[in-house]
């Protein structure tokens, strides 16, 4: 238990030093939302309908953008074969590395929304109900990106590759997470059948993200 | 002959060419019978002919999951038998299995059109076949862009796998979801609720077309199985004409230190 809280304080910290990159994806985030209206177009009451949906797009390429650091940093100095290796069981410490990543790159993403939300003349409800699905959903990505991730660091190839195998397997996550926040928004289903189909998405990733991520690093590692 | 008996892959390419010519033959008889019958089926009184097309897209549309299916359990046999067959129907199959859920994807949009007034509708069927179309493509490019063959094998193992949990998504988005894709007709709980007429003809296609991916796929794994020897083969001879003319530049200098020894 001390060596995941140990693994998850480390990773955090490096992820928030100098060169560590993970607010970068939160200028990725807003960059995003304001090239929005000049594809769009100037009008308010068109924004508002889209707005879940453009947020919940900039929050989703915001976590891709930086997923290829969560095994690639620890890859190249040495530390991810000392991680396999270790006694700990990988699949905790890639559990431990997922919720370090998301505490550091995705938890500033769900506080940005609000501010975002006031570009995209969104209401109070409206903006807190993008939020909650992003807090519920943003780790939900993480984990499923960290299988991606996991394939990426054992073939040598990130980038675009990276993205192909897992935006697939985040488009459950999208539906479900537009689809709460426009029940909020302009009905007619009530919030919770889509929110609750959302949580159970993020329950499923906790378990098979992090097996996944470590049959890929147990098998393709050399 | 079990399974681990095919691990030698001479024994394999000896079994599959004595079996595929008889495949090919059932596999065109079969497609011959069921097109026939396909055609003599009546048309439906609502649908008209379209309803035809179903011949079609209805084995394209199980076997693009069937596909998923097979490569899911040739992937277990990567990561757990370690079957050295396994990677190679695997990485094979891809390409199949993109065929034949791209044209489930073309069909069923062709049938779309007269019956439900739209090309494309993003419904949960249509949706999810999409994302699988979508997978299946990531996965060939998931093979293509690493050279060595059994690291590359690992990872698309992996990734199958997980893809995996999508196919009771599309089998079951019909029951789930209230769509404009009609619920399942042919393997229900009560009995199918499709018509002799159509059903006899639908069956007849729908193993033909199992056929034909077992006759391609099988077709395929050799071609793999002789691409990988070719390979191995290049690299052994580059390898060799590395090495040789690494000991032709010692012999020569060895040769001219004599020289200038006599001399």
């Amino acid at each position: 238990m001390t060596a995941l809280a140990a693994l998850i304080r480390r990773d955090v910290r490096i992820a928030l030093r100098v060169g560590g990159g993970a607010l970068i994806g939160v200028l990725f985030f807003l960059t995003v939302v304001v090239l929005m209206p000049f594809a769009i177009g100037p009008d308010i009451p068109l924004l508002t309908r889209l707005g879940p949906a453009i947020l919940w797009l900039g929050a989703l390429l915001a976590s891709l953008l930086t997923l290829d650091r969560l095994f690639m940093a620890d890859h190249e100095d040495g530390s991810l074969d000392l991680i396999v290796m270790g006694r700990t069981p990988l699949e905790l410490a890639c559990a431990a590395k997922a919720l370090a990543h998301w505490l550091a790159a995705g938890l500033p993403l769900v506080v940005a929304t609000p501010v975002l939300g006031l570009l995209l003349n969104l209401d109070a409800t409206a903006t807190s109900a993008v939020a909650l699905t992003l807090l519920v959903g943003t780790p939900a990505l993480t984990f499923t990106g960290m299988i991606g991730a996991a394939l990426a660091v054992t073939l040598h190839r990130g980038g675009l590759l990276l993205a192909v195998l897992v935006l697939p397997l985040s488009v459950p996550v999208l539906i479900f997470g537009v689809a709460a926040s426009q029940a909020v928004i302009v009905g007619p289903t009530p919030f919770g059948t889509p929110f609750s189909i959302l949580c159970a998405i993020s329950l499923v990733s906790f378990v098979v993200g992090p097996f996944a991520a470590a049959a890929s690093l147990k098998h393709g590692l050399d | 002959m079990t399974l681990i008996d095919l691990a030698n892959p001479t024994r394999f390419l000896a079994l599959t060419a004595r079996v595929l010519p008889w495949l090919i033959a059932a596999t065109a008889i079969l497609l011959a019978a069921g097109l026939y019958r396909s055609a003599l089926a009546p048309d439906d009184y609502q649908q008209g002919a379209t309803v035809k097309i179903m011949f079609i897209h209805v084995p394209n549309a199980w076997l693009s999951m069937f596909v998923w299916g097979v490569m899911s359990i040739a992937s277990l046999g990567t990561l757990v038998w370690r079957h050295p067959l396994a990677d190679v129907a695997a990485k094979a199959a891809a390409p199949i299995g993109a065929a034949f859920t791209f044209l489930a994807l073309v069909t069923g949009s062709l049938w779309g059109r007269p019956m439900w007034g739209t090309y494309w509708e993003w419904d949960a069927r249509l949706t999810s076949v999409l994302v699988l179309f979508l997978m299946y493509l990531g996965l060939i490019a998931l093979w293509r862009a690493v050279e060595d063959p059994s690291r590359a094998a690992r990872a698309a193992a992996v990734l199958t796998l997980v893809g995996a949990i999508n196919i009771p998504i599309i089998k079951f988005s019909v029951d789930w979801w209230n769509t404009l894709h009609q619920g399942a007709s042919v393997f229900r709980a009560d009995g199918p609720t499709m018509d002799r007429a159509y059903l006899i003809p639908l069956l007849i296609m729908a193993v033909a077309f199992t056929l034909l991916f077992v006759t391609l796929h099988l077709a395929a794994m050799r071609n793999e199985i002789l691409r990988r020897r070719v390979r191995s083969l290049q690299m052994m001879q580059a390898s060799r004409v590395a090495f040789s003319s690494e000991t032709g530049a010692g012999s020569r200098e060895a040769t001219a230190s004599k020289q200038t020894g006599a001399a």
